[in-house]
């Protein structure tokens, strides 16, 4: 496909609700200097139903236009819904870039998107510019496990498109004065296009709801920790910040807590303010999903652990001792009994 | 229930060691090995035979002559057949290529295994990492997809599928034909014995070379020319180095020196 214009897109991930998900208002801070420089807007994309908030947000965090696609066949994401809409709306306004967020909904769209446009598709990015000699985007990302990095560009086929990983990108300050064109495109997709049916939703954890990737304080413990029980301290020190739990999947394995807890390369990517690790050995898989963190925080009562090489302050010590110290400390700070 | 699993050699990654003065990945004497998603996606299938009995259970790689070891460690746990699609022509392809390959070659191994019910693939390589092959198989044959999947249970012609999501799990209904990628579910694939390896040994694993799909494939799509992606370039990725290490004499000193620069640095 040619491009008819040189709009960046931004795919605006949306909950059930209708509110954008912060990795699409993460991605128009990083798309803005990409949109510039290829001389074109920055448009967001917000498929979903009652999307309002969605659209709001999209302004505020800097898109010059929106597209807004409505219906109930898009209140809960699916491929066929999906990625028809998209398919429909590349066809019609042809943008030159796309980016979507690499959470589970958009690494399952994007490569159903770029082979019907029969366009390259780079997954899971972690840096983003233009490459000056060819004007292409240039899209990196880790590869083997995060031992190498790899920048890609797609210079003959357009739109040229990447997942890009959430938490990488920080979101930019909200502008609630900002305006944009907002443009509604009427577009359905008949219930028998939809060839998957949900039959069912089974929560892991009754009323548990483990938010990784939006988390900017989280705690995560290790085969270290040695059984459950072990995951109490982990949790204390959680809930004395404000933060998360996580978990290596070393610990995920022995099931002393939930899958959904896992971190790293076969469990979330995240990128929290402060995250901090108690006695995860820091094997390339985990660190592969907690580089994005802006200060690592590691415990470990091995000298020689990796996850050293990688922490911004590293406690060497056993974390049965240091966390509840710590913990300590910080509710006396904070005032908490 | 015919189905098909798409399996991958890879280097195993952990195993993999940055060259600390070329900053290159040492990839002499790694082992490959079979992508672990794919051991999952095979045990996913085998688990449906386990309760159809007749059901059929066929394999298919692309890769180097060597990654028929691959199969055959399949075909020791479960595998019934197995193909590899093998050639200079389709070297270099990137994932579009790949997956455009991969499904020529499923219409051309169904011409003797008959259609697939159900195609699995592992939600992602271990090497590449991109998890886009499998619904990129899917949208070149029209087929409905699930990914992220823990396991699979078929009934008739519908499948229900086990899905990870953010929230826990969702239990996917899909009919057949359909694509599912699966991830890594709470159990681990099974081992095979001696004696299914050693029949396993014994198969004839037929390769697919660029010959046998010359006439169903367009070759401006495939290998390096018919990837739209191209690698500018790679590096090592910078190790942060210089973290401050806190080792005092005691763990309560320890932590509270950790506290004390915590705060001094605004870290929270
Ligand atoms: C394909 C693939 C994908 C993978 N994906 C992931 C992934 O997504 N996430 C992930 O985490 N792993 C993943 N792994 C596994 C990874 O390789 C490691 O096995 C795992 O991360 C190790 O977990 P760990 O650090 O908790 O355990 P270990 O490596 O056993 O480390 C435990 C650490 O705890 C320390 N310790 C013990 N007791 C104490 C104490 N009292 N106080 C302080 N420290 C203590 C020890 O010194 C040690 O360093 C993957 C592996 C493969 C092959
Ligand atoms: N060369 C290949 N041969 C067979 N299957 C493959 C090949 N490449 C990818 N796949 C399948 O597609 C899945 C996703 O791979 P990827 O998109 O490379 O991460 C893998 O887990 C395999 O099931």
């Amino acid at each position: 496909m040619e491009a008819k214009t040189k709009d960046l897109w931004v795919f605006i991930e949306t909950t059930d609700e209708g509110n954008a998900k912060n990795v699409g208002l993460e991605l128009l801070g990083a798309g803005r200097g990409l949109a510039d420089k290829q001389g074109g807007k920055l448009v967001a994309i917000v498929i979903g139903n009652n999307v309002d908030a969605a659209v709001k947000a999209s302004t505020t965090y800097g898109a010059d236009k929106v597209i807004v696609v409505e219906g109930s066949e898009y209140q809960h994401y699916t491929t066929d819904a999906y990625t028809n809409a998209m398919y429909a709306l590349v066809e019609k306004y042809a943008p030159t870039s796309i980016l979507i967020g690499a959470t589970n909904n958009g690494r399952d769209m994007g490569p159903r998107l770029s082979c019907r446009l029969k366009t390259g598709l780079t997954a899971d990015c972690t840096q983003l510019a233009i490459d000056e000699e060819s004007g292409n985007v240039a899209w990196t990302r880790p590869a083997f496990g995060g031992n190498l990095m790899a920048t890609i560009l797609c210079p003959d086929n357009r739109p040229q498109i990447g997942t890009v990983r959430p938490g990488v990108f920080k979101k930019g300050e909200p502008d609630e004065s900002r305006s944009a064109e907002i443009i509604k495109e009427d577009f359905h997709v008949a219930p028998e296009a939809i060839r998957t049916q949900l039959l069912e939703v089974i929560k892991e954890v009754a009323g548990e709801l483990v938010d990784l990737e939006g988390a900017e304080i989280i705690v995560s413990g290790g085969r270290g920790v040695g059984g459950p029980e072990g995951f109490k301290p982990i949790k204390e020190l959680a809930d004395a910040l404000g933060g998360v739990v996580g978990a290596s999947r070393a610990a995920v394995d022995s099931g002393w807590i939930a899958h959904a807890h896992q971190v790293g390369q076969t469990g979330k990517t995240v990128g929290p303010k402060v995250y901090i690790a108690c006695g995860i050995s820091g094997a390339i898989q985990h660190l592969a999903g907690i580089t994005g963190s802006k200060t690592i925080i590691a415990i470990n009562k091995d000298e020689t652990a990796a996850i050293f090489n990688v922490a911004d302050y590293g406690v060497v010590g056993d974390l049965f001792e240091i966390v509840p110290a710590l913990t300590a400390q910080i509710k006396k700070l904070k005032g908490i009994e | 229930m015919n189905m098909l699993v798409c399996i991958k050699q890879v280097p195993d990654t952990t195993e993999i060691r940055i060259d600390p003065v070329k900053h290159t990945l040492i990839r002499d004497g790694v082992p490959s090995i079979v992508n672990p998603f794919d051991a999952y996606a095979l045990e996913c299938a085998a688990r449906i035979k386990d309760k159809n009995p007749d059901a059929k259970i066929t394999l298919v790689c692309m890769g180097p002559p060597q990654a028929m070891d691959a199969l055959k460690t399949c075909l020791a746990v479960g595998g019934d057949k197995a193909y590899l699609v093998s050639g200079r022509e389709f070297g270099g392809s990137d994932t579009l290529a790949t997956s455009y390959i991969l499904a020529t070659a499923i219409k051309k191994i169904e011409e003797t295994e008959g259609k697939f019910d159900i195609i699995f693939c592992g939600k992602q390589a271990i090497d590449g990492d991109t998890a886009q092959v499998g619904p990129e198989i899917a949208e070149h044959l029209d087929y409905p997809q699930v990914t992220y999947a823990h396991e699979a249970f078929a009934e008739g012609d519908l499948v229900k599928v086990k899905k990870e999501v953010d929230e826990g799990f969702e239990m996917i209904g899909v009919k057949t034909p359909c694509v599912i990628t699966v991830t890594k579910p709470n159990f681990e694939p099974r081992y095979p014995s001696i004696k299914s390896k050693m029949a396993a040994n014994r198969k004839e694993i037929p390769t697919i070379a660029f010959a046998d799909l010359e006439s169903i494939i367009d070759s401006g799509r495939i290998g390096l020319k018919g990837s739209p992606t191209k690698v500018k370039k790679t590096f090592t990725p910078e190790v942060k180095t210089g973290g401050i290490i806190i080792k005092e004499d005691t763990n309560e000193a320890s932590a509270k020196v950790l506290f004390e620069r915590l705060v001094a640095d605004k870290v929270m």
